[in-house]
Protein backbone atom coordinates (compact mmCIF):
# COMPACT_ATOMS: atom_id res chain seq x y z
CA UNK A 1 0.00 0.00 0.00
CA UNK A 2 1.20 3.50 -0.78
CA UNK A 3 -0.65 5.04 2.16
CA UNK A 4 -1.74 3.05 5.17
CA UNK A 5 -3.28 4.63 8.25
CA UNK A 6 -4.09 2.28 11.10
CA UNK A 7 -6.33 2.90 14.11
CA UNK A 8 -6.05 6.66 13.83
CA UNK A 9 -7.53 8.62 16.66
CA UNK A 10 -7.44 12.41 16.69
CA UNK A 11 -8.66 14.51 19.58
CA UNK A 12 -8.71 18.28 19.93
CA UNK A 13 -9.11 18.73 23.67
CA UNK A 14 -12.29 16.87 24.61
CA UNK A 15 -13.51 16.68 21.05
CA UNK A 16 -12.73 13.47 19.16
CA UNK A 17 -12.53 14.18 15.42
CA UNK A 18 -11.38 10.74 14.25
CA UNK A 19 -12.28 7.52 16.03
CA UNK A 20 -10.22 4.47 15.27
CA UNK A 21 -10.00 5.10 11.53
CA UNK A 22 -8.02 2.75 9.30
CA UNK A 23 -7.63 3.37 5.61
CA UNK A 24 -5.27 2.28 2.87
CA UNK A 25 -4.61 3.61 -0.59
CA UNK A 26 -2.94 1.46 -3.22
CA UNK A 27 -0.21 2.79 -5.47
CA UNK A 28 -1.65 4.42 -8.58
CA UNK A 29 -5.18 4.67 -7.26
CA UNK A 30 -7.24 7.73 -6.46
CA UNK A 31 -9.15 7.81 -3.20
CA UNK A 32 -11.85 10.38 -2.50
CA UNK A 33 -12.75 11.14 1.11
CA UNK A 34 -16.33 12.39 1.17
CA UNK A 35 -18.89 13.14 3.83
CA UNK A 36 -20.58 16.05 5.58
CA UNK A 37 -18.49 18.98 6.82
CA UNK A 38 -17.04 18.28 10.23
CA UNK A 39 -17.12 14.56 9.47
CA UNK A 40 -13.34 14.30 9.71
CA UNK A 41 -12.30 13.96 6.06
CA UNK A 42 -10.02 16.97 6.06
CA UNK A 43 -8.41 15.99 9.36
CA UNK A 44 -7.83 12.46 8.06
CA UNK A 45 -6.20 13.83 4.92
CA UNK A 46 -4.00 16.13 7.00
CA UNK A 47 -2.91 13.17 9.14
CA UNK A 48 -1.43 11.65 5.96
CA UNK A 49 1.24 14.37 5.73
CA UNK A 50 1.25 15.03 9.47
CA UNK A 51 0.03 18.61 9.30
CA UNK A 52 -2.19 17.11 11.98
CA UNK A 53 -0.43 14.78 14.38
CA UNK A 54 -2.69 11.86 15.28
CA UNK A 55 -3.34 11.39 18.99
CA UNK A 56 -2.70 7.69 18.44
CA UNK A 57 -2.37 5.20 15.62
CA UNK A 58 0.16 4.67 12.87
CA UNK A 59 0.80 6.40 9.59
CA UNK A 60 2.71 4.74 6.78
CA UNK A 61 3.51 6.48 3.49
CA UNK A 62 5.65 4.92 0.77
CA UNK A 63 7.12 2.38 3.17
CA UNK A 64 8.02 4.81 5.99
CA UNK A 65 6.01 4.23 9.10
CA UNK A 66 5.47 6.31 12.24
CA UNK A 67 3.65 5.26 15.39
CA UNK A 68 1.82 7.79 17.53
CA UNK A 69 0.75 7.50 21.16
CA UNK A 70 -0.60 10.18 23.41
CA UNK A 71 2.17 11.62 25.56
CA UNK A 72 4.95 10.50 23.21
CA UNK A 73 6.44 13.13 20.94
CA UNK A 74 7.66 12.09 17.52
CA UNK A 75 10.74 13.95 16.26
CA UNK A 76 10.39 16.73 13.68
CA UNK A 77 12.98 15.07 11.46
CA UNK A 78 10.99 11.85 11.18
CA UNK A 79 7.82 13.79 10.52
CA UNK A 80 9.59 15.68 7.76
CA UNK A 81 10.98 12.54 6.17
CA UNK A 82 7.52 11.05 5.93
CA UNK A 83 6.03 14.34 4.79
CA UNK A 84 8.47 14.54 1.89
CA UNK A 85 6.74 11.56 0.28
CA UNK A 86 3.65 13.75 -0.07
CA UNK A 87 2.58 16.91 -1.84
CA UNK A 88 -0.46 18.91 -0.86
CA UNK A 89 -2.99 21.11 -2.61
CA UNK A 90 -5.05 23.37 -0.34
CA UNK A 91 -8.57 24.66 -0.57
CA UNK A 92 -7.37 28.29 -0.58
CA UNK A 93 -4.34 27.55 -2.80
CA UNK A 94 -1.87 29.08 -0.31
CA UNK A 95 0.60 30.13 -2.97
CA UNK A 96 3.51 32.18 -1.63
CA UNK A 97 2.34 35.70 -2.54
CA UNK A 98 5.84 37.19 -2.37
CA UNK A 99 7.20 34.82 -4.99
CA UNK A 100 6.44 34.70 -8.69
CA UNK A 101 4.65 31.74 -10.21
CA UNK A 102 7.85 29.97 -11.18
CA UNK A 103 9.49 30.74 -7.82
CA UNK A 104 6.52 29.12 -6.11
CA UNK A 105 7.23 25.95 -8.04
CA UNK A 106 11.03 25.97 -7.63
CA UNK A 107 10.94 26.86 -3.92
CA UNK A 108 10.76 23.27 -2.65
CA UNK A 109 13.42 22.12 -5.10
CA UNK A 110 16.00 24.80 -4.33
CA UNK A 111 15.36 25.37 -0.63
CA UNK A 112 14.57 21.85 0.54
CA UNK A 113 16.20 19.54 -2.00
CA UNK A 114 19.08 21.96 -2.76
CA UNK A 115 18.73 21.55 -6.50
CA UNK A 116 20.79 23.93 -8.61
CA UNK A 117 18.69 26.89 -9.80
CA UNK A 118 18.83 26.04 -13.49
CA UNK A 119 17.70 22.46 -13.04
CA UNK A 120 14.84 23.54 -10.75
CA UNK A 121 13.79 26.11 -13.31
CA UNK A 122 13.67 23.54 -16.10
CA UNK A 123 11.50 21.23 -14.02
CA UNK A 124 9.22 24.10 -13.02
CA UNK A 125 8.75 25.17 -16.62
CA UNK A 126 7.85 21.62 -17.59
CA UNK A 127 5.33 21.37 -14.75
CA UNK A 128 3.78 24.75 -15.52
CA UNK A 129 3.41 23.69 -19.16
CA UNK A 130 1.71 20.53 -17.96
CA UNK A 131 -0.90 22.52 -16.00
CA UNK A 132 -1.31 24.89 -18.94
CA UNK A 133 0.44 27.91 -17.46
CA UNK A 134 3.70 28.05 -19.39
CA UNK A 135 2.86 31.65 -20.34
CA UNK A 136 2.50 32.80 -16.72
CA UNK A 137 5.89 31.86 -15.27
CA UNK A 138 7.01 35.32 -14.23
CA UNK A 139 3.84 36.94 -12.91
CA UNK A 140 2.74 37.44 -9.30
CA UNK A 141 0.17 34.93 -8.04
CA UNK A 142 -2.18 37.79 -7.12
CA UNK A 143 -2.68 38.53 -10.83
CA UNK A 144 -4.04 35.03 -11.56
CA UNK A 145 -7.61 33.73 -11.41
CA UNK A 146 -8.48 31.21 -8.72
CA UNK A 147 -8.35 28.31 -11.17
CA UNK A 148 -4.92 29.40 -12.39
CA UNK A 149 -3.67 29.79 -8.83
CA UNK A 150 -4.82 26.30 -7.98
CA UNK A 151 -3.06 24.90 -11.04
CA UNK A 152 0.17 26.62 -9.95
CA UNK A 153 -0.37 25.08 -6.51
CA UNK A 154 -0.65 21.64 -8.15
CA UNK A 155 2.62 22.25 -10.03
CA UNK A 156 4.27 23.36 -6.77
CA UNK A 157 3.05 20.23 -4.97
CA UNK A 158 4.30 17.97 -7.78
CA UNK A 159 7.72 19.61 -8.12
CA UNK A 160 9.60 17.44 -5.62
CA UNK A 161 8.06 14.29 -7.24
CA UNK A 162 6.00 13.19 -4.23
CA UNK A 163 4.75 9.61 -4.06
CA UNK A 164 1.26 10.79 -3.11
CA UNK A 165 -0.65 13.95 -3.96
CA UNK A 166 -3.06 15.06 -1.22
CA UNK A 167 -5.82 17.47 -2.21
CA UNK A 168 -7.87 19.23 0.46
CA UNK A 169 -11.09 20.46 -1.16
CA UNK A 170 -9.17 21.50 -4.29
CA UNK A 171 -12.21 22.96 -6.07
CA UNK A 172 -14.35 24.32 -3.21
CA UNK A 173 -13.06 27.87 -3.43
CA UNK A 174 -13.73 28.02 -7.18
CA UNK A 175 -16.73 28.86 -9.32
CA UNK A 176 -17.99 25.85 -11.33
CA UNK A 177 -16.49 27.09 -14.60
CA UNK A 178 -13.08 27.64 -12.99
CA UNK A 179 -13.16 24.39 -11.07
CA UNK A 180 -13.45 22.60 -14.42
CA UNK A 181 -9.90 23.49 -15.40
CA UNK A 182 -8.61 22.17 -12.06
CA UNK A 183 -10.62 18.96 -12.39
CA UNK A 184 -9.14 18.46 -15.88
CA UNK A 185 -5.59 18.75 -14.57
CA UNK A 186 -6.27 16.33 -11.71
CA UNK A 187 -7.96 13.90 -14.10
CA UNK A 188 -4.91 13.90 -16.32
CA UNK A 189 -2.67 13.19 -13.31
CA UNK A 190 -4.96 10.31 -12.35
CA UNK A 191 -4.70 8.85 -15.87
CA UNK A 192 -0.92 9.00 -15.61
CA UNK A 193 -1.05 6.87 -12.48
CA UNK A 194 -0.44 9.49 -9.79
CA UNK A 195 -1.53 8.19 -6.39
CA UNK A 196 -3.97 10.74 -4.99
CA UNK A 197 -6.12 11.22 -1.95
CA UNK A 198 -8.64 14.03 -2.00
CA UNK A 199 -11.05 15.32 0.59
CA UNK A 200 -13.93 16.80 -1.33
CA UNK A 201 -17.63 17.39 -1.47
CA UNK A 202 -17.43 18.05 -5.20
CA UNK A 203 -19.20 14.99 -6.62
CA UNK A 204 -18.18 15.87 -10.15
CA UNK A 205 -14.54 15.70 -9.05
CA UNK A 206 -14.95 12.52 -7.01
CA UNK A 207 -16.99 10.62 -9.58
CA UNK A 208 -14.77 11.59 -12.49
CA UNK A 209 -11.41 10.94 -10.92
CA UNK A 210 -11.62 8.66 -7.92
CA UNK A 211 -11.68 4.90 -8.27
CA UNK A 212 -12.24 4.46 -4.56
CA UNK A 213 -14.41 6.39 -2.17
CA UNK A 214 -14.44 6.49 1.61
CA UNK A 215 -17.42 8.09 3.34
CA UNK A 216 -16.66 9.67 6.72
CA UNK A 217 -19.24 10.94 9.15
CA UNK A 218 -18.86 11.79 12.80
CA UNK A 219 -15.20 10.76 12.79
CA UNK A 220 -15.81 7.18 11.64
CA UNK A 221 -15.75 5.46 8.26
CA UNK A 222 -19.34 4.78 7.21
CA UNK A 223 -18.56 3.00 4.00
CA UNK A 224 -15.67 2.42 1.65
CA UNK A 225 -15.53 0.89 -1.78
CA UNK A 226 -15.22 1.35 -5.52
CA UNK A 227 -16.54 4.76 -6.51
CA UNK A 228 -19.14 3.52 -9.00
CA UNK A 229 -20.65 1.26 -6.30
CA UNK A 230 -20.76 4.02 -3.69
CA UNK A 231 -22.34 6.53 -6.02
CA UNK A 232 -24.83 4.20 -7.71
CA UNK A 233 -25.73 1.67 -5.01
CA UNK A 234 -24.64 2.89 -1.59
CA UNK A 235 -25.11 0.25 1.10
CA UNK A 236 -25.70 2.58 4.00
CA UNK A 237 -28.57 4.91 4.61
CA UNK A 238 -26.20 7.68 5.74
CA UNK A 239 -24.25 7.46 2.49
CA UNK A 240 -27.46 7.53 0.49
CA UNK A 241 -28.72 10.60 2.30
CA UNK A 242 -25.36 12.34 1.94
CA UNK A 243 -25.16 11.68 -1.79
CA UNK A 244 -28.76 12.80 -2.20
CA UNK A 245 -27.98 16.17 -0.58
CA UNK A 246 -24.98 16.63 -2.86
CA UNK A 247 -26.77 15.81 -6.11
CA UNK A 248 -29.61 18.03 -4.98
CA UNK A 249 -27.18 20.89 -4.39
CA UNK A 250 -25.56 20.12 -7.71
CA UNK A 251 -28.89 20.44 -9.55
CA UNK A 252 -29.64 23.65 -7.74
CA UNK A 253 -26.39 25.05 -9.11
CA UNK A 254 -26.97 23.49 -12.49
CA UNK A 255 -24.10 21.02 -12.29
CA UNK A 256 -25.22 17.45 -11.80
CA UNK A 257 -22.88 14.51 -11.99
CA UNK B 1 24.03 88.99 5.75
CA UNK B 2 21.67 89.07 8.77
CA UNK B 3 23.13 88.09 12.11
CA UNK B 4 21.00 84.96 12.51
CA UNK B 5 22.07 83.58 9.15
CA UNK B 6 25.74 84.18 9.86
CA UNK B 7 25.40 82.42 13.19
CA UNK B 8 23.60 79.47 11.64
CA UNK B 9 26.17 79.09 8.88
CA UNK B 10 29.06 79.35 11.30
CA UNK B 11 27.65 76.77 13.67
CA UNK B 12 26.39 74.42 10.96
CA UNK B 13 29.66 72.47 10.50
CA UNK B 14 29.97 71.60 14.19
CA UNK B 15 26.33 70.57 14.42
CA UNK B 16 26.57 68.42 11.31
CA UNK B 17 29.82 66.92 12.51
CA UNK B 18 28.28 65.99 15.87
CA UNK B 19 25.35 64.50 13.98
CA UNK B 20 27.64 62.56 11.69
CA UNK B 21 29.88 61.02 14.32
CA UNK B 22 27.37 60.61 17.19
CA UNK B 23 23.69 60.96 16.27
CA UNK B 24 23.76 58.83 13.11
CA UNK B 25 25.99 56.00 14.42
CA UNK B 26 24.02 55.91 17.68
CA UNK B 27 20.76 55.69 15.74
CA UNK B 28 21.92 53.05 13.27
CA UNK B 29 23.71 50.85 15.80
CA UNK B 30 20.97 50.91 18.40
CA UNK B 31 18.32 50.24 15.78
CA UNK B 32 20.27 47.30 14.36
CA UNK B 33 20.99 45.75 17.77
CA UNK B 34 17.52 46.65 18.98
CA UNK B 35 15.93 44.90 16.02
CA UNK B 36 17.96 41.77 16.76
CA UNK B 37 16.85 41.90 20.41
CA UNK B 38 13.27 42.58 19.32
CA UNK B 39 13.19 39.67 16.85
CA UNK B 40 14.61 37.26 19.43
CA UNK B 41 12.13 38.48 22.03
CA UNK B 42 9.23 38.17 19.57
CA UNK B 43 10.23 34.63 18.56
CA UNK B 44 10.59 33.59 22.19
CA UNK B 45 7.16 34.91 23.04
CA UNK B 46 5.56 33.32 19.99
CA UNK B 47 7.22 29.93 19.97
CA UNK B 48 8.83 29.20 23.35
CA UNK B 49 6.24 29.29 26.08
CA UNK B 50 7.64 28.94 29.57
CA UNK B 51 10.05 30.84 31.82
CA UNK B 52 11.93 32.45 28.93
CA UNK B 53 8.73 33.99 27.59
CA UNK B 54 7.93 35.27 31.09
CA UNK B 55 11.34 36.96 31.28
CA UNK B 56 10.71 38.61 27.92
CA UNK B 57 7.29 39.85 29.06
CA UNK B 58 8.90 41.29 32.19
CA UNK B 59 11.57 43.06 30.11
CA UNK B 60 9.00 44.60 27.76
CA UNK B 61 6.88 45.66 30.73
CA UNK B 62 9.80 47.45 32.44
CA UNK B 63 11.05 49.22 29.32
CA UNK B 64 7.65 50.35 28.10
CA UNK B 65 6.53 51.40 31.55
CA UNK B 66 9.44 53.70 32.42
CA UNK B 67 10.68 56.90 30.76
CA UNK B 68 13.59 56.57 28.36
CA UNK B 69 15.38 59.46 30.08
CA UNK B 70 15.16 57.68 33.44
CA UNK B 71 16.51 54.48 31.84
CA UNK B 72 19.48 56.38 30.41
CA UNK B 73 20.22 58.01 33.78
CA UNK B 74 20.04 54.64 35.52
CA UNK B 75 22.53 53.11 33.10
CA UNK B 76 24.98 56.00 33.01
CA UNK B 77 24.71 57.56 36.50
CA UNK B 78 23.17 54.67 38.45
CA UNK B 79 25.21 51.62 37.45
CA UNK B 80 28.59 53.02 38.64
CA UNK B 81 27.26 52.64 42.20
CA UNK B 82 27.35 48.86 41.68
CA UNK B 83 30.73 48.99 39.98
CA UNK B 84 29.59 49.10 36.35
CA UNK B 85 31.14 52.13 34.73
CA UNK B 86 30.31 52.77 31.10
CA UNK B 87 31.39 55.60 28.83
CA UNK B 88 28.56 57.86 27.73
CA UNK B 89 28.23 56.53 24.18
CA UNK B 90 28.13 52.89 25.31
CA UNK B 91 25.58 53.71 28.00
CA UNK B 92 23.39 55.49 25.44
CA UNK B 93 23.79 52.62 22.96
CA UNK B 94 22.70 50.09 25.59
CA UNK B 95 19.76 52.23 26.65
CA UNK B 96 18.47 52.82 23.14
CA UNK B 97 19.04 49.19 22.13
CA UNK B 98 16.99 47.93 25.08
CA UNK B 99 14.31 50.47 24.27
CA UNK B 100 14.10 49.62 20.58
CA UNK B 101 14.22 45.91 21.43
CA UNK B 102 11.15 46.16 23.64
CA UNK B 103 9.08 48.23 21.23
CA UNK B 104 10.01 46.30 18.08
CA UNK B 105 9.41 42.96 19.79
CA UNK B 106 5.75 43.89 20.11
CA UNK B 107 5.59 45.01 16.47
CA UNK B 108 7.36 41.90 15.20
CA UNK B 109 5.23 39.59 17.30
CA UNK B 110 2.10 41.10 15.80
CA UNK B 111 3.27 41.03 12.17
CA UNK B 112 4.64 37.49 12.37
CA UNK B 113 1.33 36.24 13.70
CA UNK B 114 -0.51 38.20 11.00
CA UNK B 115 0.82 35.86 8.29
CA UNK B 116 -1.95 33.32 7.64
CA UNK B 117 -1.47 29.88 9.20
CA UNK B 118 -1.97 28.33 5.76
CA UNK B 119 1.37 29.79 4.70
CA UNK B 120 3.13 27.73 7.37
CA UNK B 121 1.26 24.67 6.18
CA UNK B 122 2.12 25.34 2.54
CA UNK B 123 5.79 25.70 3.49
CA UNK B 124 5.71 22.48 5.55
CA UNK B 125 3.85 20.66 2.78
CA UNK B 126 6.75 21.15 0.35
CA UNK B 127 9.14 19.75 2.95
CA UNK B 128 10.50 22.85 4.66
CA UNK B 129 11.54 22.70 8.28
CA UNK B 130 10.62 25.41 10.81
CA UNK B 131 13.65 27.56 10.11
CA UNK B 132 13.22 27.43 6.33
CA UNK B 133 9.52 28.21 6.63
CA UNK B 134 10.29 31.14 8.91
CA UNK B 135 13.10 32.57 6.78
CA UNK B 136 11.71 31.98 3.32
CA UNK B 137 7.97 32.23 3.77
CA UNK B 138 6.86 33.91 6.98
CA UNK B 139 9.45 36.64 7.63
CA UNK B 140 9.43 38.10 4.09
CA UNK B 141 5.66 38.50 4.29
CA UNK B 142 5.79 39.80 7.85
CA UNK B 143 8.48 42.30 6.83
CA UNK B 144 6.11 43.96 4.41
CA UNK B 145 3.54 44.61 7.12
CA UNK B 146 6.28 45.62 9.54
CA UNK B 147 7.76 48.45 7.49
CA UNK B 148 5.34 51.25 8.47
CA UNK B 149 5.42 50.62 12.25
CA UNK B 150 9.18 49.93 12.25
CA UNK B 151 9.77 53.15 10.30
CA UNK B 152 7.84 55.04 12.95
CA UNK B 153 10.05 53.55 15.62
CA UNK B 154 13.15 54.38 13.63
CA UNK B 155 12.15 58.00 13.04
CA UNK B 156 11.27 58.42 16.72
CA UNK B 157 14.68 57.00 17.57
CA UNK B 158 16.52 59.61 15.49
CA UNK B 159 14.84 62.33 17.49
CA UNK B 160 15.11 60.52 20.83
CA UNK B 161 18.89 60.29 20.51
CA UNK B 162 18.88 63.96 21.55
CA UNK B 163 18.18 62.63 25.05
CA UNK B 164 21.73 61.28 25.03
CA UNK B 165 22.84 64.90 25.51
CA UNK B 166 21.61 64.55 29.08
CA UNK B 167 24.15 61.82 29.77
CA UNK B 168 27.00 63.83 28.20
CA UNK B 169 27.09 62.28 24.72
CA UNK B 170 28.33 65.12 22.48
CA UNK B 171 25.71 64.53 19.81
CA UNK B 172 23.90 67.04 17.64
CA UNK B 173 21.71 68.61 20.30
CA UNK B 174 24.53 68.87 22.79
CA UNK B 175 26.66 70.59 20.16
CA UNK B 176 23.87 73.15 19.82
CA UNK B 177 23.72 73.59 23.59
CA UNK B 178 27.44 74.20 23.74
CA UNK B 179 27.26 76.94 21.13
CA UNK B 180 24.31 78.52 22.95
CA UNK B 181 26.46 78.66 26.09
CA UNK B 182 28.90 81.00 24.35
CA UNK B 183 26.69 82.82 21.84
CA UNK B 184 23.60 83.35 24.04
CA UNK B 185 21.37 82.74 20.99
CA UNK B 186 19.15 79.82 22.07
CA UNK B 187 16.34 80.62 19.64
CA UNK B 188 18.55 80.56 16.56
CA UNK B 189 20.63 77.55 17.55
CA UNK B 190 17.71 75.40 18.68
CA UNK B 191 15.76 76.22 15.50
CA UNK B 192 18.83 75.16 13.57
CA UNK B 193 19.07 71.87 15.49
CA UNK B 194 15.35 71.28 14.95
CA UNK B 195 15.75 71.86 11.19
CA UNK B 196 18.54 69.30 10.99
CA UNK B 197 16.41 66.69 12.79
CA UNK B 198 13.54 67.57 10.47
CA UNK B 199 15.74 67.04 7.43
CA UNK B 200 16.94 63.67 8.76
CA UNK B 201 13.38 62.50 9.48
CA UNK B 202 12.20 63.63 6.06
CA UNK B 203 14.93 61.68 4.30
CA UNK B 204 13.93 58.61 6.32
CA UNK B 205 10.23 59.05 5.54
CA UNK B 206 10.89 59.14 1.83
CA UNK B 207 13.09 56.07 2.20
CA UNK B 208 10.20 54.35 3.97
CA UNK B 209 7.87 55.19 1.10
CA UNK B 210 10.29 53.66 -1.37
CA UNK B 211 10.69 50.47 0.65
CA UNK B 212 6.92 50.16 0.96
CA UNK B 213 6.42 50.49 -2.78
CA UNK B 214 9.02 47.83 -3.39
CA UNK B 215 7.53 45.42 -0.86
CA UNK B 216 3.99 46.05 -2.06
CA UNK B 217 4.70 45.07 -5.65
CA UNK B 218 3.22 41.59 -5.23
CA UNK B 219 -0.10 42.79 -3.85
CA UNK B 220 -0.41 41.46 -0.33
CA UNK B 221 -1.73 38.27 1.17
CA UNK B 222 -3.64 36.12 -1.26
CA UNK B 223 -7.23 35.46 -0.43
CA UNK B 224 -9.21 32.72 -2.07
CA UNK B 225 -10.55 34.21 -5.29
CA UNK B 226 -12.25 32.64 -8.20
Amino acid sequence: MMVELTNIEKRFGDHTVLKNVSISVAEGSVMALVGPSGGGKSTLLRCMNLLEIPTSGSVEVAGDRLEFQSGVRVGMRQIQLLRRHTGMVFQNFQLFPHRTVIENVTEGLTTVLKWPKERARERAIALLAKVGLAHKTDVWPSTLSGGQQQRVAIARALAPSPKVLLCDEPTSALDPELSGEVVDVLAQLAREGTTMVMATHDLRLASRIANEVTVLDGGVIVETGASRDIFTKPKHERTRRFIATLTHEGHMHGEGI
Amino acid sequence: MPHWLTLMLESLPSLLWAGLIFTIPLTLLSFMFGLAVGLSAALIRLFLPGPLAAIVRFYVWIIRGTPLLVQLFLIFYGLPSVGIILDAFTAALIGFTLNIGAYTSEILRAVISSVPKGQWEAAYSIGMNWRQAMQRTILPQAARVAVPPLSNTFISLVKDTSLAAAITVPELFQAAQRIVATSYEPLILYIEAALIYLALSSVLSSLQARIETRLNRYGGFLEARS
